[in-house]
């Protein structure tokens, strides 16, 4: 995201508004939004340049209360507007905010075009796989057989694996996060700000009222250890209590391995970030937990890879244009033939 | 031998082949050529909405009518003087326009045994053989041989030769106008400069068919045309599109807001797109979207920015923006929706043209959502009634709709284009700071003209929230507060009607102020009436014709005009839309004059209408 540099004399609270903020109590979305006004300050961007976009759903009442400027759009659009934006004002730092049924159901299409377009935007996804703002339908990423108001005898859908759409649409920065590691968060955001590039953070984040404890296996302090695998530039992939559990890979297959069996840290496999054939298996370690043998489930940055911004190369077209043949509006409206009456 | 030159006043030529014969090149040639020459002229482009529908077969007909005048005309003409015919599928779909007694040239190559199959002509029937077209004067020739002669020393393939054809028929046409051909191989020379070969091959068959007519005796009298008494002026040929991305850069120039255009390719829209990706060099953005909706909201985002939004489409797609409409009459955001319409509902007719997307424009969104329409009338009109859709939207904060259709949109005509300096100046000013008594920002603030605060992102001071929740007035928070709620209703209407107080007042186009008759018309039938009008009044009747620019809101003085006349006659390429309105506005018992033929209203079926009301 932008690299400008100013003096961080702001504070979370200039990041807030003075509108009340109406999630239900106990929602995810207050940590986020906690965690998003903490860290704005510490990015050196000035609070006039940050604009927050977002479409229609309970995240995307999200910039009611960020003091930037922001667009609340309409459903599913909020990646359109933001590119249309981001492309003529290439030195704002434009972050998107949506959910699971606005950014990957109705608003699938355009996510997927600002990822393989690769404008230098934030997209921040809430992911609590069901719709709360229409009061508890099944989403695109709730998990089969689930049932719900629309569902009653259990979603038929295969639900989407949305880090593996994001680098099946060429994405160049693939993360996630949960709302429950305030820490893990942070930092995630900042890494997500300053990736040049659309980047692309999905949070975990529970619905209280309508898919209440979605993901606790991956949050409680009880199960997170052996149930999640944070992942770290250049570490072997270790997970557990002691940390003595590892991933390895058995050809293209990655398996656990217990460090206690006489398996050494060597033996694990090592993150690359820039890696995209390793991303793409990362991004497949998406086991259902319930399901005996499971992998832990992967947070932190899986991929990240540096390529031309659309805005970028426009503006360099624009100004390649201007160089080539200047701006004359008479002679443009005069074209190249004419003929006088007298 | 000495030939006969005959001055004719009007000619109407269609060139008519398949849509690989290359007529709607063969057709604009001879249109700038006969341009040049300060003949008045107007052309109507018809072609099939397949690319290369199967060769030969009758939906594969692409067809392009050129009428030339030395009077001042505004139609294309309702029937042919000439028609070419490159196939027997182009002769069989367009002998019914043609003129009793007028003159058919046929290639007569294209009246083989497989063709004559495939125009559906009964086994063993060819009508350039039999005495079927005994009523015309019949031209044949064989284009294709001659083609292949006049390039034997070519070393090209014989499909490449082939498609040099339509150059014989022009350098036909040129001799048979008495026209010079500098200007057409100046073309050539620019759209093959790189290719010597194919350049040269164009020239030498262009050459060839104009030979052809010098040196063959039957041709025995060729005919000018005269230039027409056209204001004095520098003119230059303009088709509608071309006219609309004109009005666009220009805009953008005199308003200073660097122009974005979000768009999904769509007939008879693309071309704008194809036109403005061009003029990189005026800052102009050009961004082809995933889909119709990523188009608009693209757009707005942009107008968020401070840019110049754009969106173009035809019906379907105006179907698509839909919400996003809303959305910006909701942001108060300057946006602008052109929309060419097209033959619908659903796909419809891609490449035929109607007038049916009004009702769309004015009710078709969910929600009490005004919002401005302006409509053109004539390829040129696109310039002006462009430039002013886009100085209503920055100057009242308010997305804008502008209708042409695709008969305008690929017509062309003469047009006196404008300088620079005389285009009216569009002063946009940002908010760039808070005023003395406020706090902070009041996005929801509003000026005389009911117009809110344009304060684009980057400027600091002025952070703020905008969305599609009904909101506060002044503070723009978020309100269901049901007393703001209609208030915010009625400012939002209010705001579109007060535009009729910036607007110019309705002018007849023709005829005295009482009558009657008034001829009420919007777009592309501005031609058919004005000419049918124009007859009667020569006749001495009491009608008169005046013809629509700003379709929401009215000019304030329509029902005034109105009023005058004992009856309204409103003419549309629809099923009577514009009528509805007039209707509900003025309580008029308005009658309706409809086509729905995917083509233009002729002035001869106008008149008769006309002469029947008149005999009433």
């Amino acid at each position: 995201m932008s690299t400008e540099t100013i003096a961080p004399t702001l504070t979370a609270k200039d990041f807030a508004t003075d509108q009340e903020v109406r999630w239900c109590p106990g929602c995810g979305d207050y940590s986020i939004l906690a965690q998003v006004q903490k860290v704005m300050p510490t990015l050196g961007i000035a609070r006039e340049n940050i604009v927050i976009i977002s479409g229609i759903g309970c995240s995307s009442r999200f910039p009611y209360y960020m003091n930037t400027y922001g667009m609340h759009s309409i459903h599913g659009r909020a990646t359109a507007v933001a590119s249309g934006l981001k492309a003529s004002r290439p030195e704002l730092s434009v972050w998107i905010v949506t959910g699971d049924g606005d950014g990957l159901s109705i608003g699938g299409n355009h996510t997927i075009h600002l990822l393989r377009r690769n404008f230098d935007v934030n997209v921040l996804l809430f992911n609590n796989q069901i719709y709360g703002l229409t009061k508890g339908q099944y989403s695109p990423t709730s998990e089969e057989k689930k049932v719900t108001k629309s569902t009653p005898m259990g979603s038929i859908d295969h639900p989407f694996n949305p880090l593996a759409l994001a680098l099946g649409a060429d994405a160049t920065f693939v993360a996630r996060t949960m709302d429950r590691d305030p820490k893990h968060l942070q930092a995630m955001l900042i890494r997500t700000n300053q990736h040049k590039g659309a980047s692309f953070l999905e949070i975990y984040q529970n619905c209280n009222i309508f898919n209440d404890g979605a993901f606790e296996i991956f949050t409680e302090k009880g199960s997170k250890p052996t149930e999640t695998l944070f992942l770290e530039q250049g570490k072997p992939l270790l997970f557990g209590a002691a940390n003595d559990k590892g991933i390895k890979l058995d050809g293209f297959k990655p398996v656990v391995v217990d460090l206690n069996l006489g398996h050494s840290a060597d033996d694990l496999w090592i993150h690359d970030e820039q890696d995209i054939y390793k991303a793409q298996i990362l991004t497949r370690i998406f086991d259902d937990p319930k399901i005996e043998g499971h992998l832990p489930r992967p947070f932190g940055v899986f991929y990240q890879t540096n390529r031309a911004c659309y805005e970028d190369v426009m503006a360099a077209q624009l100004e390649e244009a201007k160089t080539r043949k200047p701006a004359d509006l008479d002679k443009l409206l005069k074209g190249n033939e004419v003929w006088t009456i007298q | 031998m000495v030939r006969k030159q005959e001055v004719l006043q009007d000619v109407v030529i269609k060139f008519a082949g398949d849509s690989g014969d290359g007529m709607q090149l063969t057709g604009t040639q001879f249109t700038n050529n006969t341009a040049m020459l300060g003949i008045d002229l107007s052309t109507f482009p018809d072609f099939p909405a397949e690319i290369r529908a199967p060769i030969g077969t009758l939906p594969g007909v692409s067809g392009y009518q050129l009428r030339f005048s030395s009077d001042r005309i505004f139609t294309p003409g309702d029937s042919c003087d000439v028609l070419v015919a490159m196939n027997a599928a182009a002769l069989k779909t367009n002998l019914s326009a043609l003129k009793k007694g007028g003159k058919i040239i046929v290639n007569t190559d294209g009246f083989d045994g497989k063709n004559l199959r495939l125009a559906n002509y009964p086994e063993g029937e060819n009508p350039i053989e039999n005495d079927s077209l005994a009523n015309y004067e019949v031209i044949k020739m064989d284009v294709t041989k001659m083609t292949r002669e006049a390039l034997k020393d070519f070393t090209m393939g014989m499909k490449e030769k082939d498609r040099a054809k339509n150059m014989f028929v022009l350098g036909f046409l040129y001799f048979m106008y008495n026209r010079d051909m500098e200007n057409t191989i100046g073309f050539l020379k620019e759209k093959f400069g790189k290719k010597p070969e194919i350049f040269e091959s164009n020239v030498k068959v262009l050459q060839a068919g104009y030979n052809y007519g010098d040196t063959t005796e039957i041709f025995t009298t060729t005919y000018t045309v005269e230039k027409a008494k056209m204001d004095p002026g520098t003119y230059r040929s303009i088709m509608g599109n071309q006219a609309v991305s004109l009005g666009l850069i220009a805009a953008s120039q005199k308003s200073g807001l660097p122009m974005f255009l979000g768009s999904y390719p769509i007939t008879p829209a693309s071309d704008i797109l194809h036109e403005l990706a061009k003029y990189k060099n005026f800052g102009v953005r050009t961004y082809q979207a995933e889909d119709e909706i990523a188009a608009i909201t693209s757009a707005i985002g942009a107008a968020y920015g401070g840019s110049l939004g754009v969106t173009t489409t035809s019906g379907p797609g105006m179907a698509l923006k839909g919400e996003a409409m809303g959305l910006a009459v909701m942001l108060e955001i300057p946006l602008l929706i052109i929309d060419i319409q097209r033959g619908g509902p659903s796909t419809g007719l891609p490449t035929k043209t109607e007038q049916s997307d009004l009702l769309q424009a004015y009710y078709g969104r969910n929600g009490e959502c005004p919002m401005p329409i302006v409509s053109a009338s004539t390829p040129a009109d696109c310039f002006d009634a462009v430039y002013e859709a886009v100085r209503i939207s920055v100057q009242h904060m308010t997305p804008v709709i502008f209708l042409s259709d695709g008969y305008i949109a690929n017509g062309a005509e003469p047009w006196k284009f404008p300088n620079s300096e005389s285009l009216r100046p569009i002063p946009v000013k940002f908010k760039t700071q808070l005023g003395d008594q406020e706090e902070k920002l009041q996005p929801y603030s509003r000026d005389e003209k009911l117009a809110r605060p344009w304060a684009i992102p980057g400027t600091a001071g002025l952070e703020h929230r905008i969305g599609g929740l009904e909101k506060q007035n002044v503070t723009g928070n978020i309100s269901y507060e049901p007393e703001n709620h209609q208030l915010m209703v009625k400012i939002r209407q209010e705001k579109v009607d007060k535009i009729a107080e910036y607007i110019p007042e309705q002018k007849l186009d023709s005829g005295p102020e009482k009558g009657k008759i008034l001829v009420l018309g919007w777009g592309s039938t501005y031609g058919a009436i004005k000419s049918a009008v124009a007859e009667l009044q020569a006749k001495g009747h009491a009608i008169s014709h005046a013809h629509l620019r700003y379709v929401r809101p009215f000019p304030k003085n329509l029902g005034d005009i109105i009023k005058n006349f004992d009856t309204v006659l409103i003419p549309e390429i629809n099923n009577g839309q514009l009528i509805k309105i007039i209707r509900d506005v003025y309580y008029v018992d308005a009658k309706g004059y409809n086509k729905i033929m995917g083509v233009p209203i002729t002035k001869t079926e106008l008149l008769m209408k006309l002469e029947e009301m008149l005999a009433e």
